[in-house]
């Protein structure tokens, strides 16, 4: 079996439009949770989010590209271009047929549903951009992505909700680990930002009106986000042959499903794929330092995923350190687990704990060690990621100091 | 007010990322660098600019009865195609 690094990171969320943004942010435990500014707003009645402000995508693309790019693809492309720089890799010979491009989004191309149906519908016009199919298929971000950096090899999309990109990022990593592929850009990205994609998670009555509070036990439900993050995969001798900068080390994946319920979360899912990810890396409970939790701020997740964690970890579990920064750039959905990776390499690398802010009231339910509101120094060796979708689909990654 | 050929000429030039002084009726759409996916967007902004319905199908671009061979073709057939709908 091949070892799997990290050497290259991208992302753009409510934080930040760089990973450098998005660490400071994590460090100084900033809030990225604003008012929206969507169309229709007032006919929402959840008016917050974790948007990405200040975007402008002629800045980054051509006319031709934008006709073809929904947001949810130039997200991926914008954090794509930092990952591989970073990376210093080149796909120009005959690297390109051994690399290729997993990634998580739950939904795709929501403003171009959501534009077009407002065409149809609201407009009542009987004709619709000819685009609009290439830019609102699901695959649409990891297709672009091949052809911006010629990627020849395996590249597809998965959908699996809030666990899409941590799924993602486990086929991305058992490839280059069975030895099928060299490299993969990895990781996911959302934008369901708009008035139909956050009507509907209005439906479900588990949106906080006013911020995400994870564990605390005053915490009032989830907040939406949307962003990218991309991260560049690649089998350990080749990155150590060409001298690349490790950013850290992917050491375990695991999945479970739940079978259980289509929306509530279950203990033994959860602590089954956590277990699983540990014995997949071959570690011992006692050697994580830092969980980035699930930790959606609803009243359902937040126990179960305590409960899960005190159950893997036995006495280890009061001593690890465990923070959902989706209270600082929102649930991002499909594409959460990627920006949230970048926690953990933040924990690894730097030697920094990003916190849970918003944290008010202690949960007894939520008795942790959640490192609230202030970021906390900490020599960490080995990190995980968890996400625990809708569906009862579960995905956990192990990650170790490189 | 201007003319059904000049609002196509700055249709395809649009597409064409030229000006529309470049794009004559005896200009082909190969010549012009118009590929398949600037045709059918072409063809979007035609019905959108002059409310026709063209008579175009990518699969078979040659059997439509729209004549996509040269841009004073597609002049003619969208003057026949506002005549019909007057």
């Amino acid at each position: 079996m091949k070892r799997v690094v990290i050497t290259g990171a991208g992302t753009i969320n409510a934080l930040a439009h760089d990973v450098k943004g998005t660490f400071e942010a994590f460090r100084e435990g900033r809030c990225g949770i604003t008012e929206l500014d969507i169309r229709d707003k007032d006919r929402l009645s959840i008016q917050i989010g974790g948007q990405v402000h200040d975007w402008d995508p002629e800045a980054r693309f051509n006319r031709q590209q934008i006709a073809l790019y929904d947001k949810f693809t130039q997200f991926t492309l914008l954090a794509g271009r930092e990952a591989v720089a970073q990376s210093g890799l080149n796909f120009d010979g005959r690297l390109s047929y051994e690399a290729g491009v997993v990634l998580g989004t739950a939904a795709g191309g929501v403003n171009t549903w959501d534009d077009n149906y407002r065409t149809v519908y609201e407009e009542g016009k009987n004709r619709v951009h000819p685009f609009v199919v290439p830019k609102l298929m699901n695959n649409a971000a990891a297709s672009h992505l091949s052809m911006e950096f010629n990627l020849k090899g395996p590249s597809f999309t998965v959908a699996t909700a809030c666990a899409s990109s941590n799924h993602a990022m486990g086929q991305a990593f058992h490839m280059i680990r069975s030895g099928m592929t060299q490299v993969m850009l990895t990781g996911g990205s959302e934008s369901m930002l708009c008035f139909g994609g956050i009507k509907a998670w209005e439906g479900l009555r588990v949106m906080s009106r006013d911020a995400c509070r994870p564990f605390s036990l005053n915490r009032n439900g989830m907040v939406q986000g949307e962003g990218a993050a991309i991260f560049v995969f690649e089998e350990h001798e080749h990155a150590r042959a060409r001298g690349a900068e490790i950013l850290a080390e992917v050491v375990g994946f695991a999945m479970t499903s739940d079978a259980s319920d289509i929306v509530m979360p279950n203990k033994q899912g959860a602590a089954r794929a956590i277990a699983g990810a540990l014995r997949d890396a071959r570690l011992n409970g006692d050697e994580v330092g830092y969980i980035n939790a699930h930790g959606t701020g609803t009243a359902a997740n937040d126990k179960t995923e305590c409960a899960a964690v005190a159950d893997v970890f036995g006495p280890h579990a009061d001593r690890l350190m465990i923070s959902s920064t989706k209270s600082m750039h929102g649930h991002l959905i499909g594409g959460t687990g990627a920006v949230e990776l970048l926690a953990c390499i933040m924990a690894l690398r730097d030697g920094v704990i990003a916190p849970t802010i918003g944290y008010e009231e202690p949960d007894p339910e939520c008795a942790l060690n959640v490192v609230p509101n202030v970021a906390r120094d900490a020599k960490v060796k080995v990190a995980l990621s968890n996400a625990f979708a809708f569906g009862g689909l579960n995905a956990v990654l192990a990650l170790k100091r490189a | 007010m201007d003319t059904v050929e000049d609002k196509v000429i700055r249709i395809i030039a649009d597409q064409a990322l030229l000006d529309p002084s470049d794009v004559t009726p005896a200009s082909t759409l190969a010549e012009l660098g118009i590929d398949s996916m600037a045709l059918v967007e072409t063809i979007f902004a035609i019905e959108e600019t002059f409310d026709v319905s063209v008579p175009f199908n990518a699969n078979e671009p040659a059997a439509s009865q729209f004549d996509i061979s040269s841009v004073g073709s597609i002049i003619a057939a969208v003057e026949d195609l506002v005549a019909a709908r007057a």
